[in-house]
């Protein structure tokens, strides 16, 4: 199967989905499957990303989750009771980003010009104490409850006849899970049309050779901060779409290193430097994080009967399952299940002597 | 004051120490292969649950005097041996293959070697022992029983000291010379050096370079395996997440220190173990991470080479 026809299965089965829920509904199935949708999504914009720091620009940054809860933190001050802002979804869907891009800027400026694994370092201890801050820093941020409640997606009236959902909530609900999808669709295509800019050739000249792209008259620094804020601005719209789905910016756990890393595993295993793979890999993982694995632990449930020690649910087994992933991967397939070509060829090239 | 001063001092140290061993492993493999080995602090972790696992087989818990000692030091050994070869083995099997591959591979094979090895320890912690307090919560923290004796060596001072302080320091002290000497003194430490400076001159000088890398994989092993049973001594519990806290700011340590600078990986690790303890005391255990990781950006900002390293261009 290609690469191509998966990605038409998921174009068309997503928009519909919710109908599954609905027709799971009047059989009493509850499956909210449209509230599980929004987080491959969210992960999805995630991954692009980091595509964009890691895939295009090269730059190994292992603290995406930073700002992705730096974005859902914005969205949570902008939005709750708490603050005096009360800008609504819409605002907070604009200003997010925003904030996250300037955070992204202001640590990637130092930052920046440190060799590729003094910056995975510095990113991963960002990240560290910023889940330190949201965690202690009570006062502003709620700790570990975080602030409570982001208002859900404000839905007009007309819409919800037209959606003819029963109630607020539900409407809520479908219009929460096209906004994620229409988010994540533009965010597609603009990095598509960004890919054949001078800026997105910039970043990839830049990964291959900084030396020859500096002599070519670009800017690495430049170039480097525009791809870490960029990607940065990225991560707070998924960390606002987040904080929206969940009505809470609560669980700092949900803004730490291992999810930093589940991003990185959905980028390397669906291929680093490629749009598709990026989506193709959040769609693989995360789905089967975030839908099959609830769904297999209840098989197992169903199967074992008492299944109340730890080990037997499947979620302990899980970093198993993804570090194998990412061993094989590297050995295997380098490039990635559906990799961008350029990053193929690269990584199948003899080295000249080492 | 002056006695709280004191005890954060040798808090500090002995905290320092830890972080001294497990930094060295860091530093010395990317001293070698310019790769930061993500899965060491998990090695020491399976060290920490090897060491309990010894503990609760050989019920050391109720020996006493010679028999306490003579069993202690056989589980230091052990642990060290085991920690040594499966870092060699991880070496072998997972980073070797890549060794010609671009960067970004065995970086990423590193975090996955460490999810493994946390995945390894949680099932661990799940085995029905006594040790483990039955298995029941594999994540829970397991205590490790406190083999040596508790009392003050210094009397009624106000500043505690305990024989495990003493024997922290003192064996700490011990293996960081005698891996000085092994770096200065013999033809596999010139080796080492060699390799960490140029491999491909040092390879048509006629070294074993894979033979160096495993030696340092298994030297690197060996001492977080012995930093895993200080550490279980010191601080009493073993759990499958201590790798990752600890081997992060051992790794910060390293870079403080300058990486791939042994004396820089000692020195690194006793600065962080103070500032640690200082900070722990003055601002407060729930910004520990903050602090420290604070400290590395703002170092590797500023002094990106570390406080011993020397300004190295990175090679084109």
């Amino acid at each position: 199967m290609t690469t191509e026809s998966l990605l038409l299965i998921f174009a068309v089965l997503y928009p519909i989905f919710p109908v599954f829920d609905l027709a799971g509904e009047a059989a009493g199935l509850q499956l909210h499957l449209d509230q599980r949708l929004v987080t491959i999504f969210v992960y999805g914009i995630l991954v692009v990303a980091l595509n964009v720091q890691v895939g295009y620009a090269g730059l190994l940054q292992l603290g995406i989750a930073a700002f992705f809860g730096i974005g859902a933190m914005a969205t949570g001050v902008m939005t709750v009771d708490k603050y005096p802002f009360h800008f609504g979804f819409w605002g907070a869907l604009v200003c997010a980003p925003l904030v996250a891009a300037v955070a992204g800027a202001v640590i990637g400026a130092p930052t920046l010009r440190l060799r590729g694994d003094y910056l995975a370092i510095v990113t991963i201890g960002f990240g560290e104490v910023l889940r330190t801050v949201l965690i202690n820093l009570e006062n502003i941020t709620d700790g570990p409850r975080g602030l409570n409640p982001v208002p859900e997606v404000w839905t007009p009236s007309w819409l919800r006849d037209w959606l003819g959902a029963g109630d607020a909530g539900e409407a809520n609900l479908l219009v929460m899970y096209y906004t994620a999808l229409l988010v994540l669709v533009a965010a597609v295509v603009v990095l598509k049309v960004i890919e054949n800019t001078r800026i997105g050739r910039a970043f990839v000249a830049l990964r291959e050779d900084e030396l020859a792209a500096a002599c070519m008259g670009l800017d690495p620094g430049r170039i480097k901060l525009m791809a870490f804020a960029g990607g940065a601005a990225l991560s707070g719209l998924a960390g606002c779409l987040y904080a929206t789905n969940l009505t809470t910016t609560a669980d700092p756990t949900n803004y730490d290193f291992n999810n930093a890393v589940m991003v990185l595993c959905c980028l390397i295993i669906g291929g680093l430097g490629s749009l598709r793979g990026a989506l193709l890999g959040a769609a693989l993982l995360i789905g089967f994080d975030n839908v099959l694995s609830p769904l297999l632990d209840r098989g197992i449930q169903v199967a074992v009967g008492d299944a109340s020690h730890p080990l037997a649910r499947f979620s302990s087994w899980r970093w198993f399952l993804f570090g194998f992933a990412l061993i094989f991967m590297m050995r295997l397939r380098p490039e990635g299940l559906f990799p961008a070509r350029r990053v193929a060829a690269e990584l199948h090239e003899e080295p000249e002597e080492a | 004051m002056l006695d709280t001063l004191a005890q954060q001092l040798l808090l500090g140290l002995t905290n320092g120490m830890v972080f001294a061993l497990i930094a060295l492993g860091y530093t010395m493999v990317y001293g070698i292969l310019e790769f930061i080995n993500f899965a060491h602090g998990d090695v020491f972790m399976l060290s920490g649950f090897f060491a309990l696992t010894l503990v609760g087989a050989s019920g050391l818990q109720d020996a006493q005097g010679f028999s306490l000692f003579a069993q202690l030091a056989l589980v230091l050994v052990l642990a060290s041996g085991f920690g040594a070869v499966v870092n060699l083995l991880i070496d072998r099997l997972v980073y070797k293959p890549l060794r010609k591959a671009p960067k970004l591979a065995p970086l990423v094979s590193a975090i996955g070697v460490s999810f493994v090895l946390q995945n390894i320890g949680l099932i661990w912690g799940a085995l029905p022992l006594d040790v483990f307090g039955g298995g029941g919560q594999p994540a829970a923290p397991k205590s490790f029983p406190a083999l040596l004796p508790t009392d003050n060596l210094l009397g009624d001072a106000a500043l505690t000291l305990q024989l495990k302080d003493v024997l922290v320091i003192g064996a700490s002290l011990a293996v960081m010379t005698a891996l000085f000497l092994l770096v200065t003194r013999t033809k596999l430490g010139m080796a080492m050096r060699a390799t960490a400076q140029d491999p491909q001159a040092a390879r048509l000088m006629g070294v074993d370079v894979d033979r160096v890398v495993a030696a340092t994989f298994l030297v690197g092993g060996g001492l977080a395996g012995f930093a895993a049973v200080v550490y279980a001594l010191y601080i009493n519990t073993v759990y499958y997440q201590m790798g990752y806290q600890n081997g992060l700011y051992a790794f910060t340590a390293a870079v403080v220190g300058g990486i791939g600078n042994i004396p820089g990986a000692v020195l690194g690790g006793l600065l962080l173990g103070l500032v640690r303890a200082f900070s722990d005391q003055f601002i407060g255990a729930q910004w520990q991470p903050a602090v420290l990781f604070g400290i590395l950006i703002v170092l590797l900002v500023f002094r990106p080479a570390g406080l011993l390293g020397s300004t190295a261009r990175e090679k084109v």
